[in-house]
């Protein structure tokens, strides 16, 4: 017999492409709702998913895809960011040139440099967006605590990545939004000084040491930024989003409305049929949850949830790849420590709170943020009712409490910058005046107890604390937008205000 | 109750704790480590009190800025005198105008001697501590805040 060794040799050659298919898909293109569900979680980078979604969840009008856009936009920075790093120096004599250089001469370099850049901006709109819709859907009730408390770490770190990479390229408005930050991070040290504490209370300027490494922005600031930014800050991401999409799966999937779930109801029991209570007797290996037809109305992942998440990705990489085409991202001058920019800007997402900062560094930079993390997490401790989420407002009384507060809140930032442009603040009215009383009574304390006070009078109107926390965030997003703009448009050199661009006064 | 024979504390728990102490000893020290690393002990910076020249140089009516440590010295019949033009407010530089000092990053108003007259920053620009080296060399120490006012007389 002359079969074996030789011939088995050239045989298997002969079947290599087959075998290795096979040894790669194991299942084939799946054909059940059994081999759908397998392709899923016997897959390691599918499995995260659950095996089955509900229609409802798959909704445009619900969710307007923002997760997965953001997840998206997490994937397009990483990709983007490792081809910068090809190019881009971390070092204060370099860093600049090689940016230029991106521009210049390194092929579709341009591109993925604005790509980044837009992608970073998006990202961070998106964000907002979609925490305002999980809170206004209500999805943030009933075991679902933890899952959001994750999301405002998320929504924290996406800041600080976005901050972290602002100042990489080094140019002028990079070192003037950084040398602003490190100081708001030494600002507590603007209250114990107010407060006359030892210096040893100077926490303000630990802080500023470690962020920087040094006592002024330079080298050490840019190696320790680059670090967070590239590998520190997007680890902890990771690891927070796989968290964030394990816990929804844990809680049972997007929250949606009662109506949803019109599956078929309970068989109505015979009358004389025996009532019998079962017990678990074991949980055997590889058999389906549901025999024949589900009594649900879920839809297997395989395709139906992966093929959305793939058109949202798609969505969303055209438009970073629209924007990074047609806009160019910016670069100053380079960074000159000897002189600052005027007006100094803070990234766009800062700006509101810039307009705080301009009356007190550590209430607005510090304090408020603070307080607006910490009660942001605490929403769902705070409101506790029972109702059904899933719905948009909680329905028309929500609705309405949305609108009021729109009006309220949007009238009472208008205030709080129109009042001290046209008759001053407090150090211009009594020159002597302590810098305690001006952080503790300024525009931006004011703005938060003014609307404090909106959300226990809705709380109390309402006898709601679902319409409370509906209020509160409602002015909070508003105030927000309002001062942002304000920032953005409106504020010229010395951060005086001008009403356009043109009226600002030439060197 | 008696406590003359108090229960024996079983060998595997003492153990049990001893390796979890030892355990947590060095998660503390770990963390510990790790954040204590982040505090340099040199700054990698120039060092912050500079030599801005001989006396002779400064004769009442001189004004004189340094503008990589942003310090001001003015001369004047009651001796020599140093500011500091970093804002107290931020960390931006200030710009000299007629009526003192502005901040171009928030508007805060300085008046000729530092003195804040209005804007978001919370102290006067600091007097800094002027001093003489062992050569005669002046000395401005730009990390210091004295008194306003205080001159040094050579």
């Amino acid at each position: 017999m002359a079969s074996g060794g030789l011939s088995d040799f050239f045989s298997n050659i002969k079947a290599l492409p087959w075998n290795v298919r096979d040894a790669v898909i194991r299942h084939g293109a799946p054909t059940s709702d059994r081999t759908r569900s397998q392709a899923v979680f016997n897959n390691v980078f599918l499995h995260i998913h659950s095996t089955r979604v509900h229609p409802h969840s798959l909704r445009f009008s619900y969710t307007w895809g923002l997760g997965v856009a953001l997840a998206s936009l997490f994937g397009i920075l990483t990709v983007t960011g490792l081809l910068l790093m090809v190019y881009y120096v971390p070092s204060t004599d370099l860093a600049y040139t090689s940016i230029k250089d991106l521009h210049s001469v390194v092929p579709f370099g341009g591109l993925m440099r604005n790509m980044h850049r837009w992608g970073a901006h998006l990202m961070v709109a998106l964000v907002i967006l979609h925490m305002a819709r999980v809170f206004y859907t209500a999805s943030y009730k009933d075991k679902r605590e933890f899952n959001w408390v994750v999301g405002v770490a998320l929504f924290v770190l996406t800041l600080a990545l976005s901050f972290t990479g602002y100042l990489l390229p080094w140019d002028q408005l990079a070192y003037w939004a950084v040398t602003i930050g490190a100081n708001i991070a030494g600002s507590p040290d603007e209250l114990t000084h107010a407060l006359g504490l030892p210096a040893a209370f100077n926490v303000g300027e630990l802080q500023k040491e470690i962020l920087l490494g040094a006592s002024t922005v330079g080298q050490q600031a840019l190696t320790r930024f680059y670090l967070l930014h590239v590998v520190v800050l997007p680890l902890l991401v990771t690891a927070l989003v796989a968290l964030h999409i394990w816990r929804i799966r844990k809680d049972g999937g997007l929250t949606r409305p009662e109506a949803a779930n019109t599956a078929a109801p309970e068989p109505a029991q015979p009358e004389s049929a025996p009532t019998k209570t079962f017990g678990l007797m074991c949980v055997v290996k590889d058999s389906a949850p549901h025999v024949g037809k589900d009594p649900d109305e879920t839809v297997p992942s395989w395709p139906y949830l992966l093929r959305a998440e793939l058109l949202v990705f798609m969505a969303t990489l055209l438009a970073c790849l629209a924007l990074g085409h047609f806009f160019d991202a910016p670069l100053a001058e380079y960074a000159n420590p000897d002189m600052p920019e005027n007006p100094a800007k803070a990234p766009w997402y800062f700006l509101g709170l810039q307009e705080m900062v301009s009356y007190s560094a550590f209430l607005g930079g510090i304090a408020l943020p603070g307080l607006i993390v910490v009660v942001l997490a605490l929403v769902p401790f705070l409101d506790r009712e029972k109702e059904p989420s899933g719905v948009w407002f909680s329905g028309g009384k929500g609705l309405a409490v949305t609108i009021v507060s729109l009006i309220y809140g949007a009238a009472a930032a208008v205030a709080s910058v129109a009042v001290p442009v046209r008759y001053g603040w407090l150090r211009d009215w009594y020159p002597e005046i302590p810098q305690l009383a001006i952080i503790a009574c300024n525009p931006g304390s004011l703005l938060a107890v003014v609307y404090g006070i909106w959300c226990f009078v809705v709380m109390r109107v309402t006898r709601s604390t679902r319409m409370g926390a509906i209020a509160l965030l409602t002015c909070t997003l508003v105030g927000f937008a309002i001062l942002t703009y304000v920032g953005t448009y409106l504020r010229g050199p010395n951060w005086a205000f001008y009403w356009s661009q043109a009226d600002w006064p030439l060197h | 109750m008696s406590n003359l024979e108090p229960d024996a504390l079983p060998r595997r728990t003492f153990l049990g704790s001893l390796g979890m102490g030892t355990a947590i000893l060095a998660a503390v020290g770990s963390v510990f480590v790790s954040i204590r690393l982040l505090k340099p002990r040199a700054r990698p910076e120039a060092a912050t009190i500079v030599r801005v020249g001989k006396p002779e140089d400064f004769p009442p009516g001189t004004v004189k800025v340094i503008p990589e440590h942003q310090v001001r010295i003015v001369s004047t019949d009651a001796g020599i005198a140093a500011l500091s033009m970093v804002c107290t407010h931020l960390g931006c530089v200030v710009n000299e105008v007629a009526e003192g000092f502005h901040c171009p990053c928030h508007g805060s108003k300085f008046d000729g001697e530092g003195k804040i007259k209005s804007g978001p920053a919370p102290r006067s620009l600091p007097w800094l501590q002027v001093s003489q080296a062992p050569d005669g060399m002046l000395l401005v120490d730009a990390k210091s805040d004295i008194a306003p006012g205080t001159f040094y007389s050579v």
